[in-house]
């Protein structure tokens, strides 16, 4: 099945400890009202101007992983590449908060409002995130209404350009999955426009499949190690 | 003097009104030089030191920049003849094909607060542009950024670029992004890395630092 999702601006709406962390904010850390003050101001900017959208197609395991080869420029050996052949089931995606959000952003760096600007863009990259777990979500409720996931499934969301996949790894995913249908190119360089845009593929299956050692050869050049907390969070869960 | 510690003081507290009025008041009896020096770059140094000692964070830098900038702007006529006095100019730009831009902003700024004239180019800059662009502005240093693993190669052909012409003893390079690293710098020939705006400040400081010795 091939679906454009409807998403509603409530669904995205970020939490404020995910959007100060994007500001270097510790969680959970007393901020000044200032602070404050420019999240909320850039969280009512966020329900302006956010349009978001967004799109999945499954895709059988084959298939994937024929589209997973990209253009031969994946790392060797991939924590994904193990994970998907024991995937129950695939679903490719994308999702966008929509290009005026970039545009206000863009305006209010050029009238040196720096400080909501910079706000402003972590509330949008929060934002599409959240528009990605929307997806997630989606695809979940499909499973399920089928018979095909229960309390011990878990899906997990890659994209190219994280963990060995290389970004390049966008070309064959756009063809196949058609973003274009909600708004979002590929540029030559691999870009996604407009920039708060995620691509990637949903792996749904039990909560084992994901679990990895973070000891991949491309792992000793991660800076953040950002599967370590997905992982932990699963592995609270079981 | 009291008011340029006012000045500063505010200006820490991202006040751009306050910064704005106490710079207007400071003209009359104060040389332009020293309120830039000892009002508005010595506030931000303290908001530098501070951010990179986790005690403020990135909003409160960016309300203090906005200060500043509000404070230059009553400075500026009064340079009008030779121009604002800078520590030096550093010509930036996200690299040919990356559109991410909103790193480079926040080095610019930070560079601005520092004391720096900054030249930005935008995003998706060609090679050529930069070298170009560094040489016609008499500046010193090149910082590019890249958020892509594929377009963070566009660095080296900058790199490349101004060896080619000759130019690697001028034009001193730094280089940042999510991709980036101190290895990837060093495997390129850039000059330096920043892995954070006030990185990149101190950074660019000690590159400049080593050209004019």
């Amino acid at each position: 099945m091939r679906k454009i999702a409807k998403i509603s601006i409530d669904a995205t709406e970020p939490a404020r400890n995910d959007v100060l962390s994007m500001q270097g904010i510790p969680i959970n850390k007393k901020v000044s009202t200032k602070t404050v003050y420019l999240f909320e101001k850039s969280m009512r900017l966020y329900r302006t101007y956010a349009q978001p959208r967004g799109i999945f197609s499954e895709i059988s395991i084959p298939a994937f992983a024929a589209l997973y080869t990209g253009e031969a420029l994946n790392e060797e050996r991939t924590p994904l590449d193990t994970i998907f052949r024991r995937a129950d089931n695939l679903a490719l995606f994308a999702v966008t908060i929509g290009e005026l959000v970039i545009e206000k952003i863009d305006e209010l760096f050029g009238s040196n409002e720096y400080a909501l600007g910079s706000m402003l863009d972590s509330v949008a990259s929060a934002g599409a995130e959240k528009a990605a777990d929307v997806i997630e979500d989606f695809f979940y409720n499909l499973l399920a209404k089928r018979d095909k996931a229960n309390q011990s499934t878990k899906i997990l969301r890659y994209s190219p350009g994280y963990c060995g996949w290389h970004v390049s790894g966008q070309k064959k995913l756009f063809a196949y999955l058609c973003p274009e249908d909600i708004g979002i190119t590929l540029l030559d360089s691999f870009i996604m426009k407009p920039l708060k845009s995620i691509s990637g593929v949903l792996v749904a299956g039990k909560r084992e499949i994901h679990v990895f050692e973070d000891s991949y050869p491309i792992c000793r050049r991660c800076e953040n190690h950002s599967c370590r907390e997905r992982i932990r969070l699963i592995m609270d869960k079981t | 003097m009291e008011i340029l510690n006012e000045i500063s003081r505010y200006l820490q507290q991202g006040d751009c009104e306050k910064v704005s009025l106490l710079t207007r008041q400071a003209i009359e009896k104060v040389p332009p030089k020293e309120i830039l020096d000892n009002g508005l770059i010595e506030g931000m140094n303290v908001i530098g030191e501070r951010y990179k000692a986790h005690e403020i964070f990135l909003p409160d830098v960016l309300l203090a920049a906005q200060a500043m900038h509000k404070g230059m702007d009553v400075l500026k006529p009064l340079f009008l003849q030779e121009g604002l006095p800078t520590l030096g100019k550093v010509v930036i730009g996200t690299v040919q094909g990356d559109l991410h831009d909103i790193g480079k902003n926040l080095v610019g700024i930070m560079l601005r607060g520092a004391g720096f004239e900054i030249i930005d180019l935008g995003n998706d800059v060609a090679p050529e542009e930069f070298v170009e662009t560094v040489q016609r502005e008499h500046a010193s240093v090149i910082g590019m950024s890249a958020l892509l693993t594929t377009t963070m190669l566009v660095m080296k052909r900058v790199i490349e670029l101004i060896k080619e012409q000759g130019l690697k003893d001028r034009i001193k390079t730094i280089v940042g992004g999510a991709p980036v690293s101190a290895e990837f710098a060093r495997e390129i020939g850039a000059d330096a890395y920043g892995y954070d705006s006030a990185h990149a400040v101190e950074q660019v400081r000690a590159l400049i630092g080593r050209r004019s010795s």
